[in-house]
């Protein structure tokens, strides 16, 4: 791993994958902030960790599984108090398929 | 002033107050009120201050000790929510653009058991956006200021809690750690500070972050309201499967009793260059104070200690870019104005830019990178490694040592505005992140103060020990804590 200088079209594309949409002016200093912040994480490289296995997670845990029984849910009406649009007891979003469906 | 001796008093003895109805709990709501009135808007603890609340959850204290009913442990205590734990009560906003209107239609886990420990809630105080940040700068709704110079910062990310607690504004708060947000704030503010054990306390209703790393955590005014809190919060939870299916010991009972044979380790990595003179000297205080009651203090390397911000700088924003992808302004929190021929992509990313400050989108893109294709196995995955051996390595310092002394911060609380080079402000943690990334639960109190001009700015102390270590932990602390006694501002 060396010191990764990202170029304008990366920043473009991590920001596609981030699902954001920074304008020019974001770009170029994003650009230079990450760029420089890698360079930093680099230093990851020096430490030897031959055979060693990732830790994802400081517990050992395996997966606790419940009961499979309904429980209590939160009502729709309260939840959806926070949607930002609705129609009736739906959220509302923008149309993702054709008429006629895909 | 009968406020400010108020403030003062311990959990334990305000609880005693209200059960015995010496005292009111709604008298005790009115007095931070007031204090919070007199400071609150210079310090900027709170996003938001929940006043009739507060005196509603007190009368119906004050109601059930006159019905001769017990009304808990913590009856009457008053508390700080730090802003990315849901409550029911108020908004629940991470101090974020994104989340300004949210309200939680639950309690997260820690707020029903303090709840039903007597604890009133009186307020969600101010954090850095979503808990990034070591300043509390990155609010979206401006910056808090530390109690002792209101022209610098409280740390961060849990600053609000830390600077209400300190302020008096409350007699204890909640925070949470990911890398050092609850140990940081607690030094630059000069009260306590604990990150239990990951996996020690619910992370139900916490807003994740860092879903490996994130903790929640008590602040307050002695060792031993860190204790209480800790005390009533803590333990498995049906609701947060990687909470530890483990009893958790009695805290309390022994907390005053000195340990015998402590060995107190001191990593050599931790008497660093870095670190500020007051910082520095403050140290060789606490070592002293240890060695005069009788503890062993031992030198330990842990030199891995200064790749911890590297190692966690891929860990945190890989975990934050996942748990963030949840904000998509379709179920709750901001949506942007939609224009003519934009579809459900253009919703998700206006939204997001529009909703989240700067940090945070930095954070998300470097977790986006380090996890994208190509990219994985040399950031992530080594990350992870290392990470394994920076766990290795405290393990093995705990083989000769019970707890690990050292700064919690590099320097004192620094001026707002000071630190613009993100990872300047990172390295803030240095001392901090490889509790989370192990982790082993830590703890910062004061002990110590550095003088600059006319200004006294407290210092912190951190412990950290073994997993699951937290009785002995607080024990150790409280040691420290009465070698060192703290003051506070008035």
């Amino acid at each position: 791993m060396s010191a990764q200088e990202l170029s304008t079209q990366d920043v473009r594309h991590i920001a596609k994958l981030s699902r954001l949409a920074p304008n020019d002016a974001t770009v170029d200093s994003m650009r230079a902030t990450l760029s420089s912040i890698l360079g930093h994480i680099a230093k990851l490289s020096t430490v030897d960790v031959a055979g060693v296995q990732p830790m994802a997670h400081p517990l050992s845990i395996s997966n606790r599984l419940d009961a499979d029984e309904a429980g209590e849910t939160l009502p729709i009406e309260q939840v959806l108090l926070n949607a930002p649009a609705r129609v009736e007891r739906f959220l509302a979003v923008p149309k993702v398929l054709d008429e006629g469906g895909a | 002033m009968t406020t400010q001796a108020h403030a003062c008093d311990g959990l334990h003895t305000i609880a005693q107050q209200v059960r015995s109805g010496t005292v009111t709990a709604s008298a005790r709501v009115e007095s931070c009120l007031a204090r919070i009135e007199a400071r609150g808007a210079q310090i900027h603890a709170f996003n938001e201050v929940l006043a009739a609340d507060a005196r509603a959850a007190a009368l119906r204290i004050d109601a059930c000790v006159q019905r001769g009913e017990s009304p808990g442990p913590l009856a009457g205590v008053v508390l700080a929510i730090k802003d990315n734990i849901a409550t029911k009560i108020g908004h629940t906003t991470c101090s974020s653009r994104f989340l300004e209107n949210y309200r939680s239609p639950f309690d997260a886990t820690v707020i029903q058991r303090l709840e039903a420990a007597g604890a009133i809630l009186i307020g969600k105080t101010n954090l850095d956006e979503f808990a990034m940040g070591s300043s509390t700068e990155n609010s979206a709704f401006g910056p808090t200021r530390n109690p002792w110079d209101p022209s610098r910062v409280p740390g961060g990310s849990s600053g609000g809690s830390a600077a209400a607690v300190t302020a008096g504004f409350c007699d204890a708060a909640l925070g949470s750690d990911t890398g050092g947000s609850i140990r940081q704030p607690a030094s630059l503010c000069g009260c306590v500070g604990f990150k239990p054990t990951y996996g020690r306390i619910s992370r139900y209703g916490l807003v994740a972050f860092g879903s490996s790393l994130d903790q929640i955590g008590p602040f307050a005014r002695d060792v031993r309201g860190c204790a209480e809190l800790f005390a009533a919060m803590s333990g498995s939870d049906r609701l947060d499967s990687t909470t530890a299916p483990l009893e958790v010991p009695d805290c309390l009972t022994q907390l005053d009793e000195p340990l015998r044979g402590l060995r107190v380790g001191v990593p050599r990595e931790y008497r660093s260059d870095a670190n500020s003179p007051a910082v520095a000297s403050v140290l060789e205080d606490a070592i002293n104070a240890y060695r005069s009651l009788g503890a062993t203090i031992i030198d330990v390397e842990l030199p891995l200690t200064d790749v911890g911000i590297s190692t966690y700088y891929v860990i945190a924003p890989a975990e934050a870019s996942s748990n963030l992808a949840r904000f998509d302004g379709i179920r709750y929190g901001k949506r942007a104005e939609m224009a003519a021929g934009d579809g459900l992509e253009e919703l998700y990313a206006k939204s997001r830019s529009e909703g989240f400050g700067p940090e945070v989108q930095r954070r998300i893109m470097l977790g986006t990178y380090v996890l994208s294709s190509g990219y994985y196995d040399a950031y992530y995955n080594r990350a992870l490694q290392v990470r394994r051996r920076i766990r290795e390595e405290f393990d093995r310092a705990f083989e000769r040592c019970d707890v690990l002394l050292g700064p919690t911060s590099p320097i004192p609380a620094f001026e707002i505005g000071g630190k613009s080079d993100p990872w300047a402000m990172y390295l803030c943690d240095v001392y901090t992140v490889n509790t989370n990334i192990a982790g082993i639960p830590g703890i910062s109190l004061n002990a110590g103060y550095s003088q600059e001009g006319s200004v006294s700015l407290p210092i912190g102390m951190q412990l950290q020990g073994p997993a699951f270590s937290e009785s002995l932990l607080l024990r150790a602390a409280r040691m420290l804590e009465r070698a060192l006694p703290p003051v506070y501002p008035a």
